[in-house]
């Protein structure tokens, strides 16, 4: 157990050294950092000095490694456009973007538990057969279409729901939530839905096809045997087999779902991290860049971490093989 | 096993539809084949092929059927702006089947021409991702050891990762290397490779994975003792028969592709706005939507989800007829 934890951790690490090589490459050699800094009318010289005294003539190595250091404590530099420490950034943008993608994990963990297990268990029903075509659809439409395809029903020609923007926030802290309001809420519908919708064909067809293996399996005919009803045995017996894939996936795809994030914010006119690092792609806003690289590529390697230990806890099997074939 | 495929397999109660008097070769198997017998027995299937074909040839197309110039300052009139689709502009004698844009562009035209640029894209992102993937995935499982894990390991960190922010960091980074005055010039290639180096990792993953499989069969102990050039026994015996799972993939890679392309010009990073594509028309079109003129918006729109849904449908019939498990 503590070993497969530590061989897994070290995994980790290195995953988040080659990601910080990759961003440290961008951050360093993209555009030049002190022609960003300086105007027209410094002199040679004086860019020379300021080169020296940033460090920017040492060797790559020792460059990189100050780079993972300042990193570590949380220091990306500042950024070009918004003359704003990028860290900063990112934090005050995160809370919407962590509210918008666990509302629409849960949206897309109830919904798909609930039409995967119903299409498991009614695979003939007409309204089984909907679903499922729905769902081939709903997974080869892009993100922004079906997020306009809602802002047009909702917004446009029902007039229900706000289309872009967050609402009112309320200031706990610094964690700035709009789950207080009722603007906030209504504002959060739309673009937690388009965000879930994926994810939900996902998880459903996840359930699904897991639904209709354990069914087949002997203990499920032993307990129809033994006469148990037949929620109890669909419920008690077959759901609670398939939950340990369906929240594994869930767990990885929380990752995704940030990252999916950026379409969904961009459509919305949400103001979370996805839509500040697009903006910092448009303008060549390296320091956000680099940070929104690294900042996704941790909450990437502790969802995997977290999930894998979860995994292993959970399930005997991976214990005998020391884990190693691991996803 | 795609080996098979390829062999005149006499499918039972296939009526050979044409029949020259000896096999003239590839079209004269191809009908007799199994994959064809299933390809028409699937509406579904033989629907999405016409309708891909249709948008393929329309695109290719484009200069010679498009009723306007889209591109051409000298015929368009700004008068015509906005007007209504399957009408006459009040202001010329022009007529407009899917009405015209906000700068009197015939919004037919300008799909036409935008799914040129799309499927332009698409394409080409695809085919460097295969043969990108192929080849090192070729590598990979043939060599073994050192190659093979340094591969997969990169493989599998950026698989972990979604291909769209995969390629808006190449997309950056290209941004702010190239000098200013190439960058819309060069914005398509960027793009194709942006689109591509994200999408690398599945075909090396699978072609990796066959790879392993065929190496170890006796026509390859064969090869290699003949003294055949490893180089050679990769390309001419292996690559053949590691084909089958590629074009599967590779076709739903092209849907994936062609969405992707989609959201990035959609986000305004993708091809430049002397070039749009169809997610260029919807970035547009989406202005409008408040304001009622819905068919800037709808018709690129419905081309799009056509052409990802038929594109889709082909790679998933190819997936189950080249899959012997499931006939």
């Amino acid at each position: 157990m503590l070993a497969f934890i530590i061989r897994r951790l070290a995994q980790s690490v290195l995953v988040m050294l080659f990601v910080a090589l990759i961003a440290f490459v961008i951050f360093r050699y993209v555009g030049d950092p002190i022609a960003s800094m300086v105007g027209v009318e410094t002199r040679l010289e004086d860019q020379e000095i300021m080169r020296d005294r940033l460090g920017l003539n040492d060797p790559a190595v020792i460059q990189f490694l100050r780079f993972v250091g300042n990193a570590m404590q949380g220091e990306f530099g500042i950024s070009y456009r918004l003359q704003q420490p990028v860290t900063e950034l990112i934090l005050s943008r995160l809370p919407a973007t962590i509210e918008l993608a666990f509302a629409s994990a849960m949206i897309a963990l109830v919904f798909g538990v609930v039409l995967g297990v119903f299409t498991a268990l009614k695979p003939k029903s007409l309204l089984s057969g909907a679903v499922m075509s729905a769902s081939l659809i709903g997974v080869s439409l892009p993100t922004f279409l079906i997020g306009i395809g809602l802002i047009y029903i909702f917004s446009v020609e029902l007039g229900w729901l706000p289309s872009f923007g967050r609402g009112e926030v309320v200031d706990l802290g610094w964690w700035r939530t709009g789950l207080l309001t009722e603007t906030g809420l209504k504002s959060l519908i739309l673009p937690a839905i388009t965000l879930s919708l994926f994810q939900l064909t996902l998880i459903m067809r996840l359930v699904r096809a897991e639904m209709l293996e354990v069914l087949r399996t002997e203990y499920i005919r032993f307990a129809r045997a033994r006469g148990l009803t037949q929620r109890a045995i669909n419920f008690g017996h077959a759901l609670k087999n398939t939950l340990v894939p369906v929240i594994t996936i869930t767990g990885l795809q929380l990752g995704s779902v940030i990252a999916f994030a950026i379409v969904t914010e961009t459509v919305f006119q949400w103001p979370g991290v996805g839509s500040l690092f697009i903006t910092s792609v448009q303008v060549v806003d390296v320091p956000v860049m680099a940070a929104y690289l690294m900042f996704i590529a941790l909450v990437f390697v502790l969802i995997n971490l977290v999930v894998d230990i979860l995994y292993f806890v959970v399930d005997p099997r991976l214990r005998v093989d020391g884990g190693s074939s691991g996803k | 096993m795609s080996s098979q495929d390829m062999t005149p397999a006499p499918a039972p109660g296939t009526p050979a539809p044409v029949a020259p008097p000896r096999p003239t070769g590839r079209l004269r198997r191809m009908l007799d084949s199994d994959i064809f017998y299933s390809w028409k027995r699937s509406p579904v299937t033989v629907i999405a092929t016409f309708t891909a074909l249709f948008l393929i040839l329309m695109a290719l197309m484009a200069p010679l059927i498009a009723p306007h110039d889209p591109f051409n300052p000298a015929s368009l009139n700004l008068m015509d702006g906005f007007t209504p689709p399957a009408s006459a502009s009040a202001f010329s004698d022009n007529w407009f089947l899917m009405g015209a844009d906000n700068q009197g562009r015939d919004v037919l035209s300008t799909i036409m021409y935008g799914s040129r640029v799309s499927l332009f894209v698409g394409f080409m992102a695809t085919l460097f991702a295969v043969v990108m993937g192929m080849g090192l995935g070729l590598a990979a499982g043939y060599n073994g050891g050192m190659i093979d894990a340094v591969i997969m390991r990169v493989a599998d960190i950026q698989l972990s990762f979604p291909a769209i922010l995969i390629a808006l960091l190449i997309f950056g980074v290209a941004r702010g290397v190239i000098p200013a005055n190439q960058q819309e010039s060069m914005a398509i290639w960027v793009l194709i490779l942006a689109i591509g180096l994200s999408n690398w990792a599945q075909f090396a993953r699978t072609v990796r994975g066959a790879t392993m499989v065929e190496r170890e069969k006796d026509y390859v102990a064969a090869a290699r003792i003949m003294g055949v050039h490893p180089v050679l026994i990769l390309l001419r015996h292996i690559l053949p028969n590691v084909l089958g799972p590629v074009l599967v993939i590779g076709t739903i890679g092209l849907a994936l592709a062609i969405i992707e392309e989609a959201t990035l010009s959609f986000l305004g990073v993708g091809v430049p706005p002397t070039q749009p594509s169809l997610g260029t028309l919807i970035r547009i079109g989406q202005q409008y939507l408040f304001s009622g003129e819905w068919w800037i918006l709808f018709f690129p729109a419905m081309t799009l989800i056509l052409l990802a849904l038929s594109v889709n449908l082909l790679g998933d019939w190819l997936r189950d007829a080249l899959n012997p498990k499931l006939r």
